[in-house]
């Protein structure tokens, strides 16, 4: 809300500068958004009169005026506007103004005749153009008779105030209104406030009840009153009411709409006025409406309402969407003569439902969903009739016609100094908790500390003593609370197990090369469904916002997969990532929620170093990824033998350079290239990667952290070379190996592998290095030899393998 | 000749000798060998001492060991002289460009986020928090419910909300975790100290300053007579540890249907330091977190009495704050895992 420091002005004595008052604002109510002068940036725009006025010679529509503006000899300007008339006084900028938009206004020519200036329309000086009167929407602006030629326009025009844009929060609707803040900064400034009541005549002959019948549902509207006004002289607001409307960022429509929006303005109470004359059978009711019922609102929309909607009705069809719009058909046109004000509450949930539903969101449903004050609903009809009396000539009729009135009673709160003292920290004494108090205006009775608080219906956001800690708080200033950190038992803090080696993973996976990727969980379903290490239901948002996220992943490799395309079509070849999240399975399409696991995946594309002087990139494989996942296995210092098991189970990934990962039995993931075809859909280069199970990983037994001696007595090793066939592969070479090793077998390490030039078709050449160490004595080469033989000769008789 | 001058003799001729060498083999080989060996000129004549008188006999013997010594030494310096001639050479030989670029090492980068959220955790554990972590896929009694937000609270408004079904949706705060807590925790075993970093959602539509996933930290303190100051003086010592003691910390009033006295905390505004830009639009404040008194209908909801203990609770945002702290100036970037933004972190 857009609040106007004069208007503020005339309900309490302010005079601190605007950005003072904006920021104690913020630091004690709701937030500011911002302080708008309206004349800010502006420079020489000025009164003028039009003296005299010529046609162009060049021109069909421009005119030669000759304007005084207050200097020797009038000044000429060229005006184009379809509404300049001599004699009116206008809105100049001279030769040198600012105008809107910061436009430098220069001494020009115009088809050969000098201009020394512009004639301006409001929205030319930065009025926006969406409230600038229809009457003034095309033309230039024509300023009351009695303004002085050669002053400055703004004051003329309300853009010398100063507005501060309140960013009001949903508990504090008692500031969408010049009083609510008025009563806001008379507590926070501890000042007097000098707020103005109606004084209404009820000049007319008839009673309202005579002339219009009103029913309401009072689950719908708690409040409901009208009053009628007759004869009704629709015309223009006066200047000071539109300009209050304006800046406030409201259009001025007629003096009838006007007052209503001046009214919620200044009382925080919407209102309504419908053309008598359009009300079937004279009456209104209000009510839920009927499913399939139409109304077209004041934005000329059409709307098919439901039964959940809530409106105001004739004795025949709704006239208002209840708290959010009018009708289009009974509003109050230049041909109205009788019209009926209504001032109402309305429930605030209904009324934000309604508002959803039609997507109408206006500074009345605003206000309904925030609450408004109970107690002033009355005076505000009031106030409302008085001013379109006055500049409608209209004739009120006698008496409100109230169908609902809730009574709204002042809520009481019960607490003590010492609780709030004891909640904020402070040390407030009595005096200064009831001062604050008393300065909210709240009724205040206190004995031996303990306080009654009678809170008026203004602030219906209090009801408990919280409510009331943070009004002591707010007032007697956040900056005023002490400082302290929590003083209680020792606890401990220190990571999980599990946060511990999540923490690692990413410092393995950080150290291998692979850097930390973050994508969404939310993804489409066949990425969800994609690279799936188990099975399971999936879990589907039931309104998603696009197709591109519309499940909850069942893999990390699809998230990382999207972000490599991301960075190769964006010539980033070398793409090395890791994702560490949940993955959300479900065993059942029943199961309620689904289970959440924690994973860990990895991709490399390109190479994982960039290409140097002294370096060449290399293209990544298998056992690249590999030598990662084993890196992170023994990291994670899980217990047990790992094993990797060729696999094609998986249809995203290559038949056959792909592997499950066993740790003592138990699969925990997969290492392998992507499918072709899916790097060709992802648009990919050919890219590795794995998938863990990080949760059974962090679930499963670890090593014992503990020291071996090493051995004093030198190691022995052997080199054994062999033509085996290609389709015995490692794993079964090294399982005999070790199995027909001996005692003091310690390692067996792969040196080399070829196949090719020089080895026989359907056969590979391997090369293994193997260690013998004796922890108690020096090897004997016969033992060693002895050792070694055995394992050549269960080779030869298990693969049949040539010894080279 | 007398032995003696004969000594002199090979001593004079053999520093000369030394002196002019100019490679270590000739020395080793020659020089040496032809005056030190066992058939060198001095061994020849410690051998003729003894036909000297038994008076001569110790003096020129010393001689002669002296003038070994000296030859001794003089060789050992030579051929020092020559190794570091040697040495040098062949250093200088050895010269490198050293302003060529090092050979690469395959390093990955942490997230920026995750780099905060773990420095915010350190901070927490440091302080005697646990650190605890929720379920993404929540309850609405979680998420809203317990949390003060009755269905058709208007608050729920604010976050817009992807439901799986009606009574299950996506967290929109790690604020559920607070329900989560108090309703498992054992006062009677000390209070209750937490922070649960983790990643919410909401309904938005993706652009520069909005993302549908997104990351919060919540924290929470309750035990009796925790107070608004202690919210107050934590929020500080977060801000100070976070970002240097340069910045500062302003409270103002908000609204959170779960906190009540709510509070908004601005810290110093990054890029003017508080004197006012654009991007703090001219206040010198950025409002980084949200925070307050646990409301007490959390507290009921829970099972935790309000009349008996109390607590504050904060929330605040990774994303925001790595945007702030780093100059990020949209927020998808976090997201889309473009190497070339994600390796501009260590």
């Amino acid at each position: 809300m857009l609040v106007s420091y004069k208007w503020l002005k005339e309900y309490l004595d302010l005079s601190v500068p605007v950005d003072q008052l904006a920021e104690k604002i913020e630091r004690t109510a709701v937030e500011v958004d911002g302080v708008v002068r309206p004349d800010a940036g502006l420079k020489k725009i000025v009164v003028g009169k039009i003296l005299s006025m010529e046609n162009h010679p060049d021109s069909d529509h421009l005119h030669v005026c000759q304007v005084d503006i207050g200097e020797d000899e009038p000044a000429q300007i060229v005006c184009g506007a379809p509404n300049v008339a001599v004699g009116k006084k206008v809105i100049v900028a001279e030769h040198g103004a600012r105008i809107a938009n910061n436009e430098k206004i220069k001494r020009s020519k115009m088809r050969g005749v000098v201009s020394n200036g512009m004639l301006c329309g409001l929205d030319e000086i930065g009025i926006d153009k969406n409230v600038v009167p229809k009457e003034w929407s095309n033309g230039i602006y024509f300023l009351p008779d009695d303004a002085k030629v050669g002053d400055d326009v703004y004051s003329y025009i309300g853009m010398d105030d100063e507005l501060i844009d309140l960013d009001v929060t949903p508990n504090r609707g008692d500031m969408l209104s010049m009083y609510g803040t008025a009563h806001e900064l008379a507590a926070i400034y501890d000042l007097p406030l000098n707020l103005d009541h109606p004084d209404l005549t009820e000049n007319g002959t008839k009673r309202t009840s005579e002339l219009i019948n009103a029913t309401v549902d009072d689950q719908i509207a708690p409040n409901f009153n009208v009053r009628v006004l007759t004869n009704v002289k629709v015309q223009s607001s006066p200047l000071w009411l539109q300009i209050r409307l304006w800046n406030a960022g409201i259009k001025p429509i007629n003096n009838v709409v006007d007052a209503t929006n001046y009214i919620m303005l200044k009382y925080g109470q919407p209102m309504h006025a419908y053309d008598y004359d359009k009300l079937s059978g004279h009456q209104l009711v209000v009510r839920q409406a009927k499913a399939g019922e139409q109304l077209k609102t004041l934005n000329e929309n059409d709307n098919e309402l439901v039964a959940d909607d809530i409106v105001v009705a004739d004795a025949d069809k709704p006239v208002a969407l209840a708290g959010v719009m009018g009708g289009f058909d009974s509003q109050v046109t230049n041909d109205t003569t009788t019209i009926v004000l209504e001032s109402a509450t309305f429930d605030s949930v209904k009324v934000r439902k309604t508002a959803q539903r039609h997507l109408i969101h206006t500074d009345a449903s605003q206000r309904f969903e925030r609450g408004v004050d109970h107690a002033s609903v009355r005076e505000a009809l009031d106030a409302a009739a008085e001013i379109i009396a006055k500049d409608g000539n209209a004739e009120v009729q006698s008496e409100i016609v109230t169908a609902s009135d809730d009574h709204l009673e002042p809520t009481v709160v019960r607490t003590s100094a010492s609780r709030i003292n004891q909640v904020l920290g402070t040390s407030l004494t009595t005096d200064e908790i009831s001062s604050i108090f008393e300065r909210l205006g709240f009724k205040v009775a206190e004995f031996n500390g303990d306080y009654t608080v009678t809170v008026p219906v203004r602030r219906w956001d209090i009801h408990i003593p919280a409510d009331l800690f943070e009004e002591v708080a707010r007032i007697y200033g956040y900056d005023n609370i002490p400082s302290t950190l929590p003083l209680s038992r020792t606890t401990v803090g220190r990571l999980t197990e599990k946060q511990s080696l999540i923490r690692k993973t990413r410092a393995v996976l950080e150290g291998a090369g692979l850097t930390h990727a973050i994508s969404y969980s939310l993804t489409s379903a066949d990425k969800a469904a994609s690279f799936m290490m188990r099975d399971s239901v999936a879990t589907e948002l039931s309104f998603p916002m696009s197709s591109d996220h519309t499940t909850l992943r069942m893999n990390l490799l699809s998230g990382l997969l999207t972000d490599v395309a991301y960075n190769q079509a964006r010539s980033v070849n070398n793409v090395a990532l890791y994702e560490q999240g949940r993955v959300f399975y479900k065993d059942a399409d029943d199961q309620v929620r689904p289970t959440e696991v924690e994973h860990v995946a990895g991709t490399i594309t390109g190479s994982l170093t960039a290409d140097a002087w002294d370096h060449r990139a290399t293209e990544p494989d298998f056992y690249q990824v590999k030598g990662i996942a084993d890196l992170l296995l023994a990291e994670l210092n899980v217990a047990g033998d790992v094993e990797y098991q060729a696999t094609d189970q998986y249809p995203d990934m290559h038949p056959g350079r792909t592997a499950n990962v066993y740790v003592h039995g138990h699969l925990v993931g997969f290492v392998g290239q992507i499918h072709p075809n899916i790097a060709k859909q992802y648009k990919i280069k050919p890219t590795y990667g794995f998938e863990f199970d990080l949760q059974k990983l962090i679930d499963m037994p670890k090593q014992d952290q503990q020291a071996k001696v090493i051995s004093k007595y030198p190691s022995v090793s052997r080199d054994i070379a062999m033509l085996v066939d290609k389709t015995v592969t490692n794993h079964q070479i090294v399982e005999v190996i070790k199995k027909r090793g001996g005692a003091f077998l310690t390692n067996v390490h792969l040196f080399d592998i070829f196949e090719g030039k020089g080895i026989p078709a359907g056969k590979k050449s391997v090369a293994y290095s193997l260690t013998y160490q004796n922890k108690h004595d020096t090897m004997v080469d016969d033992d060693v030899n002895k050792a070694f033989e055995k394992v050549t000769k269960a080779l030869q008789d298990e693969f049949n393998v040539t010894i080279r | 000749m007398s032995l003696k001058d004969e000594l002199s003799r090979i001593h004079d001729d053999g520093l000369k000798a030394i002196q002019n060498a100019t490679d270590i083999k000739t020395i080793r080989e020659n020089i040496k060998v032809k005056l030190l060996g066992k058939k060198g000129p001095i061994t020849k004549a410690l051998r003729g001492i003894k036909d000297l008188s038994v008076d001569e006999r110790p003096k020129v013997g010393s001689y002669a060991n002296k003038i070994r010594d000296d030859i001794q030494t003089a060789l050992d310096a030579k051929i020092s002289e020559l190794e570091a001639k040697k040495l040098n050479k062949q250093l200088a030989a050895e010269k490198i460009d050293v302003t060529l670029p090092g050979t690469p090492v395959a390093k990955g980068h942490p997230h920026v986020i995750q780099s905060i959220i773990d420095e915010i955790t350190d901070l927490f554990l440091g302080m005697g928090y646990e650190v605890l972590s929720g379920p993404e896929v929540e309850e609405d009694k979680y998420n809203f419910e317990m949390m003060n937000l009755p269905k058709n609270h208007p608050a729920r408004d604010m976050q817009d909300t992807f439901y799986i079904t009606d009574e299950i949706l996506m967290r929109t705060q790690t604020s559920p975790m607070q329900a989560r807590t108090l309703e498992k925790h054992d006062f009677s075993q000390g209070p209750l100290k937490m922070i649960s970093p983790g990643v919410v959602y909401r309904r938005d539509t993706d652009d520069q300053t909005h993302s549908h996933q997104f990351h919060q930290v919540e924290g929470m303190v309750v035990a009796e007579n925790i107070t608004m100051s202690d919210l107050k003086g934590t929020l500080e010592l977060l801000t100070h540890e976070l970002f240097g003691q340069k910045f500062n910390v302003r409270l103002r009033p908000s609204y959170f249907p779960f906190t009540e006295p709510s509070v908004e905390a601005d810290i110093t505004c990054f890029n003017c330091m508080g004197k006012g830009c654009n991007v703090c639009k001219g206040s010198g404040w950025i409002e980084v977190l949200g925070a307050g008194m646990i409301h007490p209908n959390v507290l009921r909801n829970a099972g935790v009495d309000p009349e008996k203990y109390t607590g504050f609770a904060f929330g605040l945002g990774p994303d925001r704050l790595a945007m702030l702290k780093y100059g990020v100036t949209d927020i998808r970037d976090f997201y889309l895992n473009d190497v070339r933004f994600l390796s501009q972190f260590n």
